[in-house]
């Protein structure tokens, strides 16, 4: 089975975000970055899979020249080898990007395409299922496992409220993954080594066919919807001020 | 027609709550655009819920029926809508952000060569055009988004973002327009089994009166005694945001957020918790709430009536004797 899965780099989690001076997108320049979390999630999915079903897991990134840390750490997991497709753009459209993934993976023709069921920075949550539109693929969202079947895959996937499914695909599928269904597995010293020598073949993204349909035109930081009072001072201080709030302003204790 | 058309959810014959919420903001902007407002469900054997939905201010329900409707695939969906909306070339189409639309409208937008505005928090009309607003980095930044080029274009609301006790409904009843779409079995590539639930809930999160809730700050399964010890000096239940219950740290059970709970308690604290989106929509209906959070950023402090910045390790112990006081 092949096995391809997608996966971004973001700034890491708790990094302070400043908007950047064309007011579009954040300044970048101190950031660090780290695999977008929810795609871990698909990548131990993929390798998963590869060790249930055997055949190879292939890592697809999109980004710039920084991106090649996150794939070489998806490498050292584990994944046998990567595509990485160069672009500066950072608000990409989620459809031309879609676009560009399935040109990289046209000669590719893998079974399973998995991805994160979101990224952490843009959070449209719909490049996965965009891809699989574009692709022909059948697919699933919020997936929590998967098993092979005869004629396909059989999937659990999360509905809301603590309700689950069962869903049937036929393969070829793409899965977007549901985050924490599965214990994330670290980097061995080997696999780190080995990651050196594995193959990244880059894609040039070439420019997108047509204007986007949704363009971002500003970004900032929320206004405070409630006007929150903030206390100071030592632990002590502060604790002893808001269990006074506490019990004789909002009279809830 | 050009006009707003809101995919309105229902399973077994009942909307889905935030289809009010999607149906109020649909209202909203048409009333604000000058444009007529329409509703679609979809289904088989549908026509009571048009008929409910025809209750509300629309200037015509759509009730698309279809045996192969009767459960919910995303082929069915995408193929049925996008039907519907060559048919009848609406501006908008608006969906509620519920987990069945980020399943297929993605792909529904996409198949008309447009791009879904997922996850609408706000909006606003400038010159004659809707901006809308939506959440970046995990509700860290906002951002304004517009679309551009030929309609259709695709919105979902996010759960909260609109009232629905704002649905206005009508003094006469819409018209309703039942139509059958085109398709084939063959076409509905995946096959969806029983729903079923892993377990049954003992704890009852939205009966509570005072919730202390953990999140991802605790660093460490064992520090969970930490706020264990606060909620039980609040007389709270103790609940969490999902990565806690990912871990195994706490039972599912005790999740708050969009695929957790929704709640909203007379207090609700919340420990080390950033304020992801998908937490806010559980409680940010809490009537009093309490941040500690050591990022003065945090967006959990957008929603917070009190705040403390700092150190959890060394505040919660601090609450707890001031509590002894």
């Amino acid at each position: 089975m092949k096995i391809v899965v997608a996966i971004k780099q973001v700034p890491a989690r708790d990094s302070l975000l400043k908007v950047d001076a064309s007011g579009t997108w954040i300044d970048d320049v101190d950031l660090s970055w780290e695999i977008n979390e929810p795609d871990a999630y698909a990548l131990e999915a993929g390798l998963q899979l590869r060790e249930a079903s055997a055949g190879e897991v292939v890592v697809l990134c999109s980004g710039p020249d920084r991106a090649t840390q996150t794939i070489r750490e998806a490498l050292a997991k584990g994944a046998d080898r990567a595509i990485h497709i160069r672009s500066d753009e950072t608000a990409a459209d989620p459809l031309a990007l879609a676009h560009t993934m399935a040109k990289a993976l046209e000669s590719e023709k893998p079974d399973v395409i998995l991805t994160g069921l979101q990224s952490d920075d843009l959070g449209y949550g719909q490049t996965g299922v965009i891809l699989a539109e574009v692709m022909g693929y059948a697919h699933a969202t919020l997936v929590m496992s998967i098993e092979t079947v005869a004629g396909g895959i059989r999937i659990k996937r999360e509905l809301e409220d603590g309700w689950f499914q069962h869903v049937e695909l036929p393969l070829p599928a793409l899965l977007t993954i549901q985050s924490g269904a599965a214990k994330l597995r670290y980097a061995t010293l080997m696999g780190i080594k080995k990651a050196k020598s594995k193959e990244i073949r880059q894609v040039e993204a070439g420019t997108a066919g047509s204007a986007p349909s949704v363009r971002l035109e500003r970004i900032y930081l929320p206004q405070k919807s409630k006007r929150s009072q903030i206390f100071e001072g030592t632990p002590q201080e502060a604790a002893a001020k808001l269990v006074d709030k506490l019990r004789f302003e909002a009279r809830v204790l | 027609m050009s006009g707003i058309l809101v995919v309105l959810e229902q399973r077994e014959g009942k909307l889905h709550g935030m289809s009010f919420e999607a149906l109020a903001a649909a209202q909203q902007m048409a009333a604000e655009l000058s444009l007529p407002a329409y509703a679609v469900v979809l289904g088989n054997g549908i026509q009571p819920v048009a008929a409910e939905v025809a209750a509300f201010q629309f200037n015509k329900v759509h009730a698309v029926e279809h045996a192969l409707l009767a459960d919910y695939t995303a082929d069915g969906y995408k193929i049925a809508l996008k039907q519907l909306i060559e048919l009848h070339h609406p501006t908008w189409v608006i969906f509620p952000h519920t987990y069945q639309v980020r399943d297929f409208a993605p792909g529904l937008a996409a198949s008309l060569s447009r791009v879904l505005v997922s996850d609408v928090i706000a909006h606003r009309v400038e010159n004659g055009k809707l901006v809308l607003v939506r959440q970046l980095f995990q509700g860290k930044m906002n951002a304004d988004v517009r679309c551009e080029g030929e309609a259709p274009y695709f919105a979902s609301i996010q759960a909260g973002a609109f009232r629905s006790e704002n649905a206005r409904k009508a003094d006469a009843t819409a018209a309703v327009e039942v139509m059958t779409p085109a398709i084939e079995s063959n076409q509905i590539r995946t096959k969806s089994l029983e729903r079923f639930r892993e377990s049954q809930r003992a704890v009852d999160l939205g009966a509570a009166e005072r919730i202390v809730s953990v999140g991802r700050g605790i660093r460490e399964a064992e520090n969970i005694a930490i706020v264990q010890r606060l909620a039980e000096a609040m007389g709270a239940e103790l609940a969490a945001s999902r990565p806690i219950c990912d871990n195994g740290w706490l039972p599912m059970e005790r999740q708050v957020g969009s695929s957790g709970q929704t709640v909203a308690p007379k207090l609700y604290v919340a420990v080390g918790i950033s304020g992801a989106i998908q937490h806010l929509v559980g409680m940010k209906g809490s009537k009093t709430i309490v941040a500690i959070n050591k990022d003065p950023e945090a967006p959990i402090f957008e929603v917070a009536d009190y705040g403390i910045v700092g150190d959890l390790f060394q505040i919660v112990p601090a609450i707890i004797e001031a509590l002894k006081k």
